[in-house]
């Protein structure tokens, strides 16, 4: 964990309301995919955890989906502001049980951390299928980035308008894969945990206060006790997680 | 003696900066981002007898220049604090620590601080009768004089600890509270603990707390807090540790001036993880630019 000032590269707008930040700083702290970074912005009590996209030496890629006020806040920022990141934090996706062909489960802005994710597993020579959904074609981002780097993408969209109609779980049937990866909304993680054949991770988003394990804000029920989404989590096994309902 | 250094109920403390309980664990979270040990102390996260879970989540919603938290006391219970976070503790921290206790009756309030009197670790209890996020416990006892005082009793009566009892802002006459805490034997009051709050979020109507409401801190509630400790100084002859919103080391000397012995520092160390330290290193500069030769001299030296 640390804390260090960034600077805007730039802040490009994705979709209508999904833009990528990409930063220049210490990224010395960043030990894996899955993890995320907490920003603090003016006038902001509370500092926004938003999940790493990609790093390439001193430059973070961060995407963010417009929410709110402080995420309105954060789509104002210009190339050459600075922003204040505690980085490095969370557990971040386990890449030593991938197997031959691990499957990548993206939903909406769920698919920025399968990014990074996709880039080290390729070049560690796992080959890599990523589904991709969104509600419509227009909120489709970045599926043209995970076929660069070389992974099989499939796309399904909520309302049919591209891909396969219908969610992720549609797009995965008949799939053969070694094991998945899965981040987005809570619907599609528990339609996910509940069809996924094998061993997988689930990335888990939660409302934080701290981002570092000190404020038990964020904790959830696990089968092995209680954990914090920010410290042990956000990337949950399969095995570990308890659905509540 | 250095010039920040304080009392706190008859021991010294290398300064007045203390965490407070529920903003910084047992710890050793916080000695990942610096050597903890420049702290005077902290106050360890509330411990119940039992075990506790805490709420439902979401337990964290924003607030203008503040948070709202219902956490509800999420702890390991006392047994397993002192078998497991107070050793671990001990690799990264030297000094005496100050144990915040809740309950739910006055017999468990007397079972935790009797375990915990037998820690050396432990240099302080600090009895919380004041947590707004937990039911039929906390801060009823600290809401009626009766019960405050009942609590401190029990207490008492089974640690050879300084004993301080941690007050809610949550009560028409706070200094009665205080009053009643010190008449009971108390050794020490710190106040405030967080201001009942609650948010409504626009889209569902519902409450963004699981818990529907929850406890405001951060600097939103620093001029309550400190017009309360005033008070409560005034009132009483032991020692008060002054917290709600302290974010700054001009903070500290304000609630020093007020007439805080000490200072406890909570919700600040959320969003900024080294302010405890950053603040003990720019006091001796502060004290300077107002004069200030001793810290130790200001107390309750408001020109009121």
């Amino acid at each position: 964990m640390k804390q260090s000032l960034f600077t805007i590269l730039d802040n490009t707008p994705l979709t209508g309301s999904v833009l990528r930040l990409r930063l220049q700083g210490d990224t010395s702290a960043i030990a894996r995919p899955g993890q995320f970074v907490n920003i603090r912005l003016e006038g902001r009590f509370l500092r926004r955890p938003i999940s790493v996209c990609d790093v390439e030496g001193d430059v973070l890629t961060l995407i963010y989906k417009v929410v709110g006020g402080g995420t309105e806040q954060l789509r104002a920022m210009l190339p050459g502001e600075r922003l204040d990141l505690l980085t490095g934090l969370g557990n971040g996706f386990d890449l030593s049980s991938a197997g031959k062909n691990p499957l990548l489960i993206g939903g909406g802005v769920g698919t920025t951390p399968m990014y990074w994710l996709a880039k080290q597993l390729l070049s560690a020579g796992h080959s890599v299928t990523a589904v991709l959904g969104f509600n419509t074609a227009d909120e489709i981002f970045y599926d043209e980035m995970f076929r660069a780097l070389g992974a099989k993408v499939i796309l399904a969209t909520v309302d049919g308008s591209r891909g396969i109609k219908g969610f992720v779980t549609d797009a995965m049937a008949g799939l053969d894969y070694s094991c998945f990866y899965a981040c987005g909304p809570e619907p599609m993680l528990r339609a996910v945990w509940r069809t996924a054949r094998g061993p997988g991770q689930l990335s888990f988003e939660a409302r934080m206060g701290c981002g570092f394990g000190a404020c038990m804000g964020c904790s959830c029920r696990t089968i092995t006790g209680s954990k914090r989404i920010c410290r042990e989590g956000p990337v949950l096994t399969k095995e570990e997680i308890r659905w509540d309902d | 003696m250095g010039r920040l250094s304080v009392n706190l109920c008859g021991v010294e403390l290398d300064n007045p900066v203390i965490p407070a309980s529920g903003t910084f664990g047992y710890g050793y979270e916080f000695a990942e981002w610096y050597d903890i040990n420049v702290l005077g102390t902290f106050s360890c996260k509330g411990t119940t007898l039992r075990p506790r879970f805490g709420n439902d989540t979401p337990r964290i919603a924003e607030a203008p220049t503040g948070m709202i938290n219902a956490v509800g006391l999420q702890n390991p219970g006392v047994e397993r604090v002192i078998a497991e976070e107070l050793p671990r503790l001990k690799g990264v921290f030297r000094k005496p620590i100050i144990a915040n206790v809740s309950g739910f009756s006055v017999e468990e309030y007397a079972a935790v601080c009797q375990m915990l009197d037998r820690e050396p670790q432990v240099g302080w209890l600090e009895v919380n009768i004041s947590c707004p996020n937990v039911h039929g416990g906390g801060m009823s006892f600290g809401t009626d004089p009766a019960q405050a005082a009942a609590v401190t009793r029990a207490v008492k009566a089974v640690t050879t600890k300084p004993v301080i009892m941690k007050l809610s802002p949550n009560v028409t006459d706070i200094v009665a509270v205080a009053k009643a805490c010190e008449e009971a034997g108390a050794d020490g009051i710190s106040l405030i603990n967080t201001l009942m709050a609650m948010r409504i979020d626009l889209k569902t109507r519902r409450p963004v707390l699981a818990n529907t409401t929850g406890g405001l801190s951060g600097p939103a509630v620093f001029p309550v807090a400190l017009r309360m400790v005033w008070q409560v100084a005034r009132a009483v002859s032991v020692p008060v540790i002054g917290l709600g919103g302290v974010s700054s080391a001009e903070d500290v000397i304000e609630m020093m001036l007020a007439g805080a012995a000490a200072v406890e520092i909570g919700a600040a160390n959320l969003v900024e993880p080294c302010i405890c330290r950053d603040i003990i290193a720019a006091l001796p500069e502060v004290m300077d630019r107002y004069g200030i030769r001793n810290l130790r001299d200001i107390i309750g030296g408001a020109n009121t």
